[in-house]
C-alpha cells in the first residue's frame, strides 16, 4: 500500500515511544531488522483524514552519536532516508535528560515534532510544563499526550501531518559551545563548505562539529575524500589539542556540557515544580525491591512464581491442543489407505508440528511474564541486583536481559537472546553473553524437558522445572568463567544504566510484546520445523526393510495365533523397520560413542535431528516410537510410551536431559551467532564447546549415578 | 567549606553536587549523555544487596553505575536528607 508522508518515531528508552507507536498504528505493524546490522526495525501504517501514514519506530536512543549500533541506525535512517517528519517522544516527567536527544535532532536540522507524553506521571511529580513556551522556544510544534491512555494520539498526528505538508526544509539549530570550541567549529566548517555537495544535505557546521567530537563514522567518511581529510583531519586534531589545553577536556565533554546548559536555560523558563518530591513511590518500592535481604528473597520468589503461574495457566489449553492433533491424526489416518503417504501426512507432518505447536500455550504466557517484568520496570532492576553477582562471572548486568530472553526463566529463544546482547557496549562481554545464551532452557527443549519429566518425574514437575533452571544457570556462568579467564580475558566497559520508574504495564502492550515473540516461535515451528520433520520422516522411512525380510516378518505376523503375539511381532518389525533406514544407521553409529552416557540409537537419532531445532527432538522420539505402529497403543502418549519401555529409566532419562540442555546450540543460533559476531569461527566455536561440555556432563551423570546405584 | 569527595564515598540518601567527572572515553561519554556532569544535583538512593552498584536520582530520574565508576565522579556533599 502507497502512503503520503512517513514519520520517524524517536526517543530515549522507556519515554513511551512504543506506547505511542502501538496507539498509532494498532495492530498493522510490520517487525524486521535493519539491513546488515540486527538492531529491530518496526513499521505501520496509520490513517489521517483519507490520508494513508507510515510510522517507522526507530530504536530507543539516548543521543545520536556513532556509539552503539542502535545509535548509528537512528541517525542513518534519519539522514539517508530522510523522513517527512521525525517525533521525538519525550518524557515529561524527565524533560532535561530527554531533552538532549531532542537537542541533536533539532541541531541534525529533522523537522520535528516533539511529543511530550507522560503529562500525567509529570503532574503526579509536581511539575507544570508549559508545552506553549516549549514550543515557542525550540520552534518547533509541541504536543501534551498519555500514549499509554490514547490521549492526544490524534492531535500529535495531525500536528505531524501538518508539518508534513508545509514540505519543510531541514533547518540545523546552532547552539554555542563557548568561544574556544566556537572558533575551532568555524574553523572546520569553513574547510567543508568547499566541500559541501559531497555530503549531501548535511550541514557544515554539523559535520564539524560530529569531526570536533570525534566521531567515528563522520571521520571515515571524510576519509573517503583524501584531499578533504588532508586539510581538514590536522585542523581538528589542532584544534582539539588547543582546545583540550585550554579547558582541561575533550571537545566532546565540552560540547556535552553546553548542550545540557542550552536545555537547562529552557527547562528553566518552562518547568516549574510545584512542591518538592525526595522520594517518589517509585523510590520507596526500589527501597524494597532491592533491599539487601528482601531484594534477592524476592526476585527469587518472583522467578518461581512465574514458573507456576505459566504451569498453571497453560495447562488447560496444551491438554486441548494435544488432543486437537491427536484427534487429527486419528481423522486422517481413518480416511486415508495405508502407505507412504499417509504415514508422511499422520506421522511426519501432524506429529511433528502439532508436537511443536502443542507447546505454544507454554511458550506465550512464558513471554507474557517477561513482557510484565520488561514493561513494569522490574527487569532493570533485576540487572541492578544481579550485575554484582554476574561480574564475578566477567558478564555484565544488561546480560540478564539477554539470558532471560534466552531462557533463563525458561521458556525463551536463543535467537532473539544473542540478538538482546546487542545493548552490551563491551565486546569480550558481549562474546561471553553469546556463548552463554545457549545454555538457557529455551522454549524448545521445554518440550523434550517437558516428555521426559512427565515421563520419569510426574509428581515433582514443577520442581524439577525449577532445578533445570538453577542448573542451566550453573552451567552457563561456569562456562562463561571459563571464556572469560582463557579466550575472552579482558577490561570491562561502562554500567551506567538508567533505572526507569516502576508503572503498571498496559494489557495493550503485553499483549503486542507477547504476540510478536509467540508468533516468531509459531512461525518458526511451522516452517523451518515443517521442513525438517519431512525430512526426518523420510530419513527414518527409508530405504524399508528389504522385500525378503518384510515378507518373513509378515509370515510370521500372519501365524502369530493371538491378537497380542501380533502385537509384539508388528512393533518388532517396526524396530527393525527403522534400524536399517538412513536415520538408524546414523544413530547406530553413534552409538559406540554415546553408549557410556546411556544414550541408545533412538535417542542419538533424536539429538541429531535436534541440533536442526531442539523441538525435532521430541517429534523424532515420537516418530521413532510410533512409526509403524498401527494398533490401539498408537494413542497412548510418548512420554506414557517412554515411561513403559525397560530401556529408559529415571537416570538415563536425567542425563539426557541434561545433554539437551546443553549441546550444540540449534542451526537458527548458529546462524545467528555468526551473525552477531561476524564470524563463522564463534559460531563453530559454540557447536563444538556446547557439545564437549554436554559429554562430560551426561557422562559424568550416568555413569555417577550407576555408580551409586541409582538407576 | 565541606570536604569534596567520591560519589562511592557517598550514603544512601545524602545529596550532592558534582564537581567533575574524572574520565572521558566511552565511560565518560556515556555519563554525559546520561546528564551527569559537573554541577547537576545527586542524591544516592541505595545500594544493590552486595553494595554494588549504587543508585542515584539526578534530573528527575534514577541512574545505576558501579562503583568503580562512581570513583570518577567528585561530588561536593550537600545537606542529608
Amino acid at each position: 500500500m502507497s502512503h503520503q508522508y512517513t514519520i520517524a518515531l524517536a526517543g530515549n528508552p522507556n519515554a513511551g515511544k512504543t506506547s505511542v507507536f502501538n496507539a498509532l498504528t494498532g495492530a498493522r505493524q510490520h517487525v524486521g531488522n535493519y539491513p546488515g546490522v540486527t538492531v529491530e526495525y518496526k513499521e505501520g501504517l496509520t490513517q489521517h483524514q483519507g490520508q494513508s501514514v507510515q510510522v517507522v519506530d526507530l530504536p530507543g536512543t539516548y543521543s545520536l552519536t556513532a556509539y552503539s549500533p542502535e545509535e548509528l541506525v537512528a541517525r542513518n535512517y534519519l539522514i539517508g532516508r530522510r523522513p517527512d517528519v521525525v517525533v521525538d517522544v519525550v518524557d515529561a516527567s524527565n524533560l532535561e535528560r530527554n531533552l538532549y536527544l531532542a537537542v541533536q535532532l533539532m541541531e541534525l536540522g529533522v523537522p520535528l515534532v516533539i511529543c511530550l507524553n507522560m503529562v500525567d506521571v509529570a503532574k503526579t511529580r509536581g511539575l507544570k510544563i508549559d508545552a506553549d513556551k516549549l514550543s515557542r522556544l525550540f520552534g518547533v510544534p509541541v504536543v501534551s499526550t498519555v500514549a499509554r491512555q490514547n490521549q492526544g494520539m490524534s492531535e500529535l498526528l495531525a500536528a505531524a501531518v501538518e508539518l508534513a505538508e508545509s514540505e519543510p526544509e531541514w533547518h540545523p539549530l546552532n547552539i554555542s559551545y563557548g568561544s574556544d570550541v566556537d572558533q575551532g567549529v568555524d574553523e572546520v566548517a569553513d574547510i567543508l563548505q568547499g566541500a559541501q555537495e559531497r555530503h549531501g544535505l548535511l550541514s557544515a557546521r554539523w559535520l564539524a562539529v560530529k569531526c570536533l567530537e570525534g566521531d567515528q563514522e563522520v571521520i571515515e567518511r571524510v576519509r573517503e575524500t583524501p584531499e578533504l581529510a588532508e586539510k581538514l583531519l590536522p585542523v581538528c586534531e589542532r584544534v582539539a589539542g588547543h582546545i583540550k589545553s585550554t579547558m582541561d577536556d575533550d571537545p566532546d565533554s565540552i560540547i556535552a556540557d553546553y548542550r545540557y546548559g542550552y536545555i537547562t536555560g529552557i527547562t528553566r523558563q518552562v518547568v516549574t515544580s510545584e512542591r518538592e518530591v525526595r522520594m517518589d513511590l517509585s523510590d520507596k518500592l526500589d527501597q524494597v525491591l532491592t533491599h539487601r535481604l528482601l531484594g534477592p528473597l524476592l526476585l527469587f520468589a518472583v522467578l518461581y512464581g512465574i514458573y507456576n503461574f505459566v504451569f498453571w495457566a497453560s495447562e488447560v489449553p496444551v491438554v486441548v491442543l494435544e488432543n486437537f492433533f491427536g484427534w487429527l491424526g486419528g481423522a486422517v489416518e481413518g480416511a486415508l489407505p495405508p502407505g507412504v503417504l499417509r504415514s508422511l501426512i499422520v506421522s511426519g507432518i501432524i506429529g511433528g508440528v502439532g508436537g511443536v505447536l502443542g507447546f505454544a500455550p507454554l511458550i506465550a504466557f512464558m513471554f507474557f511474564a517477561i513482557a510484565i517484568m520488561e514493561d513494569s520496570g522490574y527487569m532493570a532492576r533485576v540487572a541492578y541486583i544481579m550485575d554484582r553477582v554476574l561480574r564475578i562471572f566477567g558478564l555484565h548486568g544488561n546480560s540478564v536481559m539477554a539470558l532471560m530472553v534466552g531462557g533463563g526463566l525458561s521458556g525463551g529463544c536463543a535467537v532473539p537472546g544473542v540478538m538482546a546482547t546487542r545493548t552490551l557496549k563491551d565486546p569480550k562481554a558481549r562474546l561471553a553473553t553469546i556463548l552463554t545464551v545457549p545454555f538457557m532452557n529455551c522454549g524448545a527443549k521445554l518440550p523434550v524437558y517437558s516428555l521426559l519429566i512427565a515421563a520419569f518425574f510426574a509428581h515433582r514437575q514443577a520442581e524439577m522445572l525449577f532445578l533445570l533452571t538453577l542448573i542451566s544457570w550453573g552451567l552457563g556462568l561456569g562456562a562463561a568463567k571459563l571464556l572469560r579467564v582463557t579466550l575472552l580475558r579482558g577490561e570491562q566497559a561502562p554500567f551506567v544504566m538508567e533505572l526507569p520508574p516502576y508503572r503498571a504495564p498496559t494489557m495493550k502492550g503485553l499483549v503486542i510484546h507477547t504476540w510478536e515473540r509467540t508468533w516468531q516461535y509459531a512461525k518458526k515451528a511451522g516452517t523451518m520445523i515443517l521442513g525438517v520433520s519431512v525430512l526426518m520422516w523420510a530419513a527414518m522411512s527409508f530405504p524399508g526393510l528389504p522385500q525378503e525380510q518384510d515378507a518373513a516378518w509378515q509370515k510370521r505376523i500372519d501365524a502369530a495365533s493371538t491378537a497380542s503375539a501380533r502385537l509384539e511381532l508388528k512393533s518388532g518389525r517396526a524396530q527393525d523397520e527403522l534400524a536399517g533406514t538412513v536415520a538408524g544407521r546414523a544413530g547406530r553409529a553413534l552409538t559406540a560413542i554415546t553408549a557410556p552416557l546411556g544414550f541408545d540409537w533412538r535417542a542419538n537419532v533424536a539429538l541429531v535431528g535436534g541440533f536442526a531445532a531442539k523441538e525435532v527432538i521430541v517429534s523424532t522420539l515420537g516418530v521413532a516410537y510410533s512409526l509403524g505402529e498401527v494398533d490401539p497403543e498408537h494413542s497412548q502418549s510418548l512420554s506414557q510410551r517412554l515411561a513403559a519401555e525397560p530401556a529408559w529409566n529415571s537416570l538415563k532419562a536425567f542425563a539426557l536431559i541434561i545433554f539437551v540442555m546443553v549441546y550444540a546450540p540449534c542451526l537458527a543460533t548458529v546462524v545467528m551467532i555468526r551473525k552477531e559476531t561476524g564470524t563463522w569461527r564463534w559460531a563453530l566455536f559454540s557447536v563444538a564447546y556446547n557439545t564437549l561440555i554436554a559429554y562430560l556432563l551426561a557422562l559424568a551423570v550416568f555413569q555417577g549415578g550407576r555408580a551409586l546405584g541409582l538407576g | 567549606m565541606t570536604p569534596e569527595v567520591t560519589l562511592r564515598q557517598l550514603r544512601p540518601g545524602q545529596r550532592a553536587v558534582v564537581k567533575k567527572v574524572g574520565t572521558g572515553g566511552e565511560l565518560g561519554r556515556r555519563m554525559r549523555e546520561m546528564g551527569l556532569l559537573p554541577g547537576t544535583e545527586i542524591q544516592v538512593i541505595g545500594r544493590a544487596p552486595l553494595r554494588d552498584p549504587v543508585e542515584i536520582k539526578l534530573r528527575g530520574y534514577n541512574l545505576t553505575l558501579r562503583n568503580n565508576e562512581a570513583d570518577f565522579i567528585t561530588v561536593e556533599i550537600g545537606e542529608a536528607l
